[in-house]
């Protein structure tokens, strides 16, 4: 894994507190053994009509197009478990999510498969909303060393769990090989406890 | 200082602290399903691992199965390719699969329970947010993504961050066509969608220790549309009575030794809770929803909320949710016309959730426009459902009775609402376009409250059109 330092890009904003992974991904798009083609997907409902015509969405503006980061409000991504709403994020090109609260399984996901979601004040988010949505060729950066995200003239500080941050830094956010080392120990609990139809320790 | 049944269940399963602080944690019990697990097994085979402990993973079919033909090829192709999918996953790596025709399929968070795979003191996984409906047991359960389902075929444990306990304590008693389902709406409107991030939800209180095994998993079911990842009820005799006997449940001496075990786990009296919560019973109404999140609901015999009752930050959101809902400020719930009446998925499709409406639907019919479905959860909840007489008395009333899926919850399969239909729904998520049509409308409401809608034609107080609470009062 490449260690994540620095995100760089243009930044769209998607509007509305407590959007849930339904609308990032709408469930009929799930059908699917592979996540390859889910970046089409991302809000789809959001951004066609029922007949498949563009609506007016940030995404489908043009002066948005080739962004790496949305704005987002807060709650972000509540609601189901499916990590096809980070992968689709991703694969529709964006590396970074700026917000003011995400909820907890949207988070974990996106960070295991090194999507940064970072958190800003309420009134810095609200600053950014207004300077991207009048300027949309502002580039921001997210600076994971400093935990700073500089657009336009303001430097802002950003939020994320240390370990997190660190995890970026360091290119360790996919935790497997982690995981692994620890197999002998794994396989001594195994043993030990119970399991369904299996006596053991409880 | 005692500690919580989280605390113990976490400390007895942490493998280890790894260097980025979170905890290796072990996993007694992985369920999978067709939608979250099939990149998962693309993932390991291109790392060359196996699924280490397939003993501790056990698969069902649900979310894409259709509920009425079911004769393979299945018509949506998609849904054949994932079904085979997981066929041939399970087979590769001997992996225990409740198939179509076996008898137990169902709604992972349904059979999983019914079939004693679910047990106190176990940690479970799923990929799938409602994994906390196991917390019921004494359990600390929870949904997680498809890398980190990866992550558990490959090593049984999971890099997880421990959460702070809050306790919601419920107490005082429930009035009369009041269910566990207008208690977790109840819950959630009370602390926010956004309420329990960071939390699990230990419930707790008169109202809790009262409630069937069945009726805690809605509450515990509903713990993320609060925000909570987990949530969970101490173990008792409850718990017990309805575990043992089940396939996968401890037998004999085991049993006993269990049962002792399971005790110990339950959190001590003296335990250190982060938050403490203290909801009383007799203030909790028939509750539906009207917006857009799980948080967006009232009394049933309440009216559409006016935005300007709102504080300001919250005011665009509402009226977001009432323009798509296509409500009006201050009209009558109970006027809302409904389209679709949908009983079934993870929330409340278990046998007592049937059984308590058949109860009541004994004689009535379902209102002429109004599509009612029932959805079982299992299909051992279908059979015994057949045996007692149930299945019958909602094919009189003119619900269509359907085989066991998620079905409407989510509308991965056929069965889906159209344009903007409005559908009654004793699911869990009110969310936009959730039930399949991107302008559909989705109201949620306990069983009672679904079945009296669809006899009513409208969004219907059940107390009223099911004659509920006359019995007490002429007592």
């Amino acid at each position: 894994m490449p260690p994540i330092k620095r995100i760089q890009g243009r930044a769209v904003p998607i509007r509305g507190r407590d959007i849930d992974t339904d609308r990032i991904v709408p469930a009929r798009f799930l059908k699917t053994v592979t996540f390859d083609r889910l970046g089409e997907a991302l809000f789809y409902d959001e951004r066609y009509d029922e007949k498949g015509h563009p609506k007016d969405h940030p995404l489908n503006d043009p002066r948005y197009a080739g962004a790496k980061i949305l704005l987002v409000e807060a709650g972000f991504g509540s609601g189901s478990s499916r990590e096809h709403a980070p992968q689709a994020i991703k694969r529709a090109g964006f590396a970074a999510l700026v917000g003011e609260s995400f909820a907890e399984i949207f988070f974990g996901n996106a960070t295991q498969i090194g999507l940064v979601a970072v958190t800003v004040a309420p009134e810095d988010l609200g600053y950014l909303f207004a300077l991207v949505e009048r300027s949309p060729e502002t580039e921001l950066v997210i600076d994971l060393e400093k935990m700073e995200l500089k657009a336009g003239d303001r430097v802002i500080p950003v939020f994320l769990p240390e370990a997190v941050r660190e995890a970026f830094l360091e290119g360790r956010y996919d935790p497997l090989e982690v995981l692994l080392e620890a197999m002998d120990r794994i396989r001594e609990m195994d043993a030990r406890r119970a399991g369904p139809g299996k006596p053991g320790v409880y | 200082m005692g500690k919580t049944l989280y605390e113990k269940v976490w400390e007895a399963h942490a493998v280890r602290e790894l260097p980025d602080g979170r905890t290796q944690l072990f996993i007694d019990l992985h369920l999978i399903h067709e939608v979250t697990s099939p990149q998962a097994f693309a993932m390991l085979k291109e790392r060359g691992l196996k699924v280490a402990f397939p003993h501790r993973t056990f698969a069902t079919v649900d979310h894409i199965v259709p509920t009425d033909r079911r004769e393979e090829p299945l018509a949506d192709p998609l849904a054949q390719e994932m079904l085979e999918a997981l066929r041939r996953n399970v087979k590769e790596h001997g992996i225990t699969f409740f198939d179509l025709k076996s008898g137990r399929q169902g709604i992972v968070h349904v059979i999983g329970p019914e079939l004693g795979l679910t047990q106190p003191g176990f940690t479970i996984v799923c990929g799938d947010s409602h994994t906390s409906t196991h917390g019921a047991f004494g359990a600390v359960a929870f949904g997680i993504g498809t890398t980190q389902v990866r992550d558990v075929l490959a090593t049984q444990t999971v890099a997880m961050q421990k959460l702070k306990v809050r306790r919601i304590e419920v107490n005082g008693r429930l009035l009369p066509g009041v269910t566990a389902k207008d208690v977790i709406l109840h819950i959630i409107r009370t602390l926010g969608v956004k309420g329990g991030i960071g939390y699990a939800y230990e419930y707790a209180g008169e109202v809790i220790e009262q409630m069937s095994m069945d009726e805690r998993m809605t509450i515990a079911n509903m713990s993320i549309e609060g925000g909570a990842r987990v949530g969970y009820m101490n173990p008792d005799e409850t718990t017990f009575a309805y575990l043992k006997g089940r396939p996968y449940a401890p037998k004999g001496e085991d049993w006993e030794r269990a049962v002792a075990a399971w005790k110990a786990l339950a959190s001590d009296p003296d335990a250190h809770y982060d938050d403490r919560v203290e909801i009383q019973g007799e203030a909790i109404a028939p509750t539906v929803t009207w917006g857009v999140h799980p948080g967006q609901s009232a009394p049933v015999d309440g009216r559409v909320p006016d935005p300007a009752d709102f504080p300001e930050s919250e005011r665009a959101q509402v009226e977001d949710a009432l323009r798509y809902m296509k409500l009006t400020p201050g009209q009558k719930l109970t006027d809302v016309k409904v389209d679709v009446a949908f009983l079934g998925s993870c929330t409340n499709a278990r046998l007592s959730d049937l059984r308590e409406v058949a109860k009541y639907l004994r004689g009535k019919k379902v209102a002429k426009g109004v599509r009612a479905l029932v959805v079982p959860g299992s299909q051992l909840v279908a059979e015994a459902a057949e045996r007692e007489g149930i299945a019958e008395v909602f094919r009189e009333a003119g619900f269509e009775w359907r085989a066991p899926g998620c079905s409407m919850c989510l509308a991965m399969n056929p069965d889906r609402l159209v344009g903007d239909e409005l559908a009654i729904s004793a699911s869990n998520r009110n969310y936009k376009g959730r039930q399949g049509s991107p302008t559909g409308r989705t109201v949620l409401a306990s069983p009672l409250t679904v079945a009296a809608s669809a006899v009513a034609g409208h969004i219907a107080d059940p107390r009223e059109v099911l004659g509920i609470g006359g019995e007490d009062a002429t007592d």
